[in-house]
């Protein structure tokens, strides 16, 4: 039997499909999870795609924090279930304070869509395993509110356990304080990030590489990191 | 019913004022603002013996609506019309759906069909830029969604005033904003478009909007109402008072001293309802529970209801208090015009009317059932009961006025052309600096890094082109291609374009020339060209000169259009594009579908390995009338514009087809704006590959000169990078296929672009120089 990964739709979800794309084609099984069920399907892990949850007319992620669907997340991620957050997924994990900090508009006020690189600093998690340490990544990002900000007491612990996942390398695209791209928690299990993984796995429609046009699939490696995880586990 | 709840009662409506039908029988010789609505005393004469008697306030409000230009295209109508004329049974062998629809659908095979259209939101972005910009990709997403289809992409056609006054900073900022904030919240890629700067759009800029869609041949849904009994729902966002500016003269008649005096022209749009209302409609459609879908966008619910019923040859019977309201002051004349976005009407059958509900529940959709079709040719609408329209539906939606405006040959015209670059400056002809290398280096680094040529990340990085994953071309890319087909890789692409200096030169030619540059982008990309479609933008057609320009413009497209063998599905006409007595040039965007049989085989614009030689097909001609030289460097306009020869343009676009199938060439880029001098610019900085280029077996063979090989705007004309290993048979293609091919450069390690006795420059300083312009005029 295959891995389940539940991806999740929220009304003003835009990347649930290529959310599913993705985990497809790391050898799982995507689940659809809908943002007013409480049934998580019995899924090894969870993605909590990109996109613009119920028009985040409030804060980004706030309102989608309050859904039944990321109630019974949260539950089970203190349970050790895997969470990917991307994007908007990652504001709505900030918002449910399964991670630390905020997400505010970018720097230049612009919405902003690029090939983005970043260094993995942290691979003992489910959703980097895959990855060396320091290993220097290129997927896309494109958001509006991907600047990251958090208390200095906040950034103090995060860089002295070690939680900081990701970094921008050569440019911080939104202004994010000590060039954060995205989070794990303590245990490991939860981990989110602003720039699009699951925008990376397929050559052709990746970022492109000094090999060829759109050929990137660095984002691949997060998906397939789940896989050996929940089989290791 | 009733056990638990009782209604309370509904507050008295009082309709006193309301004028009825009955009134308008009874009250026959009643003043009407039909002047101020827009209407010719001949049109509303005309209203008057269709319905034998004088309209209703709401007849007239629909009337009027529906009768507008913008609705009714009654002055484009008799020059549409040879669209449809000008065809082969050939070309409309993978038409689907032509023109009149909401959009057209052409079969790309495998079982699928897209669906495509560009249409304008021209005069509410100047107003309004944001939102208007914004409401322009609403509008258009939706009509793509009407056909049954998923939108798949979009795209952008944007002209802006002079880049330097200071009220284009103001235009650019809220049209971008607008498009990124609306098409990013929409999940659809942004995979193209065009930006021009010219200060004749200073008052009147252009903001066209692109759309595609795909869909299953079986899963093709027409907007009609036919079959009676079958209910008409209103689903979406509440009516608000939005964009019906207009119509307030009516209301005015009708609004107490409480009421709300003024209405806002300019619609406001909500991405996220759009989103949901998306999906929402393709579950419906997947579910097969409605028998249409109609969007509302101008003209809101009269169009709606009208064309329905019109198209599907039936009537409709609507209760119109039903309709839900953001704002219960709402007259019957201002609902029926609203222009509130993220609406549809849909029919649905008695028996899925528990499914339908079902699924825009789900999505948390509002709804209402307005009201039934019926077996009878009219359209009833009555307003607490009290009927208030009551007409044929047709005369409101097809069977408006159509006119015959006069046309002149324009005064300016023939100064204008005789002014080509060998007489201006007094006879002198504009200056060459042929024999100076510095000189020709220096006007190259000038038009590279102009406003209209630099590059325009600074607007395109603001739009999500990653979204869906299928995004297999986008900008700076020739053209944008999308995969339709996950399995087999299938996919379309698309090109529009429009040069509105060629077409004041000669818009027949000039028309001729967008579609040519369009076609030509697709096969540059590697897809084969298959359908047209058009966004027309003029000058008052009240002014016999525009319409000469509109005349001749759209004669030369379908001229066009029939020689290449691909026909327009539809298309979309702006007039009223000036500002006082000074029209823009004419632009007519031009929009060119392309098929794929596999992404996997697309051709990128620039180059991507070192040692690869550079060919330039076609030939070169001493042709700089109304090109990017002449406006950046002289600041001239005059003569005539490039020749276009379509058969060759075929011919070429077949051997870059035959290439790419046998994997032959490595980057393709077309020639056009800022001539090869900006081709190979654009060439060398897609990857950041160097080269060296020789102009002087162009001038020996083409018998031109440095000036005209660098910035010569010819048509007709590809650069190609082909591997060594590849050489000798790409070669032998080309002359088989009789296309003039000549090796002109090499491309390699420097990290250098070199123009053989012109100009070398470290590719990191052309970039930054192309890469600057907009920044330096735009950035905060």
């Amino acid at each position: 039997m295959t891995m389940k990964i539940g991806v999740v739709t929220f009304p003003g979800t835009l990347d649930d499909r290529d959310a599913q794309r993705a985990v497809r084609l790391a050898g799982a099984t995507a689940v659809p999870l809908w943002h007013a069920d409480s049934d998580l399907k019995k899924v090894d892990a969870v993605v909590l795609p990109g996109g613009f949850s119920y028009g985040d007319y409030l804060r980004c992620g706030a309102i989608a924090a309050q859904a039944p669907i990321t109630q019974e997340i949260i539950k089970q991620a203190g349970q050790g279930l895997p969470v990917l957050g991307i994007c908007n997924g990652f504001q709505v994990l900030v918002e449910s304070h399964l991670l630390p900090g905020g997400l505010i508009r970018n720097e230049n006020q612009h919405f902003i869509c690029r090939d983005q690189k970043l260094r993995v600093e942290n691979i003992d998690t489910p959703w980097t395993n895959e990855f060396e340490l320091n290993q220097e990544i290129t997927i896309p990002l494109k958001n509006g509110e991907g600047g990251y900000i958090a208390t200095d007491e906040t950034l103090k612990r995060l860089e002295g356990e070690g939680l900081v996942a990701f970094r921008y390398l050569e440019m911080n695209p939104n202004g994010s304080m000590n060039a954060i791209a995205g989070l794990r928690n303590e245990r490991g299990n939860v981990v989110g990030l602003m720039p699009h993984p699951e925008h990376a796995v397929e050559a052709g429609f990746g970022p492109d590489t000094a090999a060829a046009m759109r050929s990137g699939v660095d984002g691949l490696k997060f998906f397939t990191s789940v896989l050996k995880a929940v089989v290791n586990a | 019913m009733g056990l638990f709840k009782k209604k309370p009662a509904a507050p008295a409506v009082d309709l006193t004022h309301l004028d009825t039908t009955a009134k308008a029988a009874a009250e026959p010789n009643k003043e009407q603002p039909y002047v101020a609505l827009g209407l010719k005393t001949e049109e509303y004469e005309s209203i008057k013996s269709i319905l034998g008697r004088r309209p209703s306030s709401s007849e007239l409000a629909m009337y009027s609506v529906m009768w507008s230009e913008h609705c009714s295209y009654k002055s484009s109508k008799i020059y549409l019309r040879q669209f449809g004329e000008k065809v082969t049974p050939e070309m409309k062998k993978h038409l689907m759906v032509g023109m009149g629809e909401n959009a057209g659908v052409v079969d790309i095979g495998e079982g699928w069909a897209v669906t495509f259209k560009v249409e304008s939101h021209n005069h509410p972005s100047y107003i309004e830029p944001f939102q208007g910009a914004a409401t322009g990709v609403g509008g258009i997403v939706r009509d793509i969604l009407t056909m049954g289809a998923r939108p798949i992409a979009v795209m952008d056609q944007l002209r802006f005033g002079a880049p330097t006054d200071p009220d284009t900073a103001r235009v650019v900022h809220g049209v971008v904003d607008g498009i990124s904030f609306y098409g990013n919240c929409l999940g659809l890629p942004n995979i193209g478009g065009e930006t021009v700067f010219n200060k004749v759009y200073q008052g009147n800029p252009l903001v066209n909007a692109l759309s595609v869609g795909a869909l299953k041949h079986g899963d093709l849904k027409l907007a009609k109402a036919s079959n009676p009994g079958d209910q008409v729902i209103l689903f979406g966002a509440r009516t608000g008072a939005d964009g019906i500016g207009g119509v307030s003269v009516l209301a005015s008649e009708t609004f107490d001293a409480d009421g709300p005096s003024r209405r806002p022209a300019v619609q406001v749009g909500d991405p996220f309802a759009e989103k949901v209302l998306i999906e929402c409609c393709l579950e419906l459609y997947a579910a097969n529970v409605v028998a249409g879908i109609q969007d509302l966008g101008g003209a809101g619910i009269s169009c709606a209801t009208s064309e329905l019923a019109s198209n599907g040859g039936a009537g409709m019977r609507v209760e119109l208090s039903k309709v839900l309201k953001r704002d219960e002051s709402l007259t019957p004349e201002e609902i029926l015009m609203s222009e509130s976005q993220e609406r549809m009407m849909a029919i649905v059958p008695k028996k899925d009317l528990k499914a339908f509900k079902a699924i825009v529940d789900k999505w948390e959709v509002e709804y209402s059932v307005l009201g039934e079709v019926i077996n009878e040719d009219r359209l009833y609408i009555t307003w607490h009961g009290e009927e208030i329209v009551n007409v044929p539906p047709r005369t409101v939606a097809h069977d408006g006025p159509v006119y015959e405006r006069p046309v002149a040959y324009p005064a300016y015209q023939d100064h204008l052309n005789y002014m080509s670059v060998h007489v201006a400056a007094d006879g002198q002809g504009l200056h060459r600096h042929n024999d100076n290398g510095s000189e020709l280096a220096a006007q190259m680094w000038q038009i590279v890094t102009s406003p209209n040529q630099a590059s325009k990340a600074y607007i395109t990085d603001q739009y999500d082109h990653y979204v869906g994953g299928n995004t297999a071309l986008a900008m700076p890319d020739d053209s944008g291609m999308v995969r339709v087909s996950e399995e087999s890789g299938l996919g379309i692409s698309i090109a529009t374009d429009a040069n509105g200096r060629f077409c004041q030169l000669d818009p027949y030619e000039g028309a001729k020339l967008a579609l040519a540059e369009a076609y030509r982008n697709v096969a540059a990309g590697g897809a084969k060209p298959l359908a047209v479609t058009n966004c027309l933008n003029f000058g008052s057609p009240e002014n016999p000169e525009v319409m000469w320009q509109f005349k001749q413009a759209t004669a030369g497209l379908a001229d066009g259009c029939l020689e290449l063998g691909i026909p327009v599905t539809g298309g979309n006409v702006s007039f009223y594009n000036q500002t006082g007595d000074v029209a823009i040039h004419p632009t007519p965007v031009v929009g060119v579908l392309g098929v794929i049989d596999d992404v996997a085989r697309r051709i990128p614009s620039g180059w991507q390995d070192e040692g690869h030689n550079i060919y330039l097909l076609g030939t070169t001609s001493d042709e700089l009338d109304g090109s990017v030289w002449c406006e950046v460097i002289h600041g001239h306009l005059g003569g005539r514009p490039p020749k276009v020869d379509l058969a060759f343009e075929k011919q070429l676009a077949e051997a870059i087809a035959a290439a790419s199938e046998q994997g032959l060439i490595a980057s393709a880029h077309d020639l056009s704006e800022g001539g090869l001098a900006q081709a190979v610019v654009e060439s060398s900085l897609r990857f950041g590959v160097g080269a060296r280029i020789w102009i002087s077996e162009i001038c020996e063979r083409d018998e031109v000169d440095r000036t005209s090989a660098l910035f010569s705007e010819s048509t007709g004309r590809i650069l190609v990078s082909v591997g060594r290993e590849d050489d000798v048979k790409f070669v032998g293609l080309c002359e088989a296929r009789g296309i003039p091919v000549l090796r002109i450069g090499v491309t390699d390690s420097s990290a250098h672009l070199e123009i053989q006795d012109v100009a070398t420059w470290p590719l990191a300083d052309l970039r930054n120089g192309w890469s600057a312009t907009l920044p330096e005029l735009f950035a905060n």
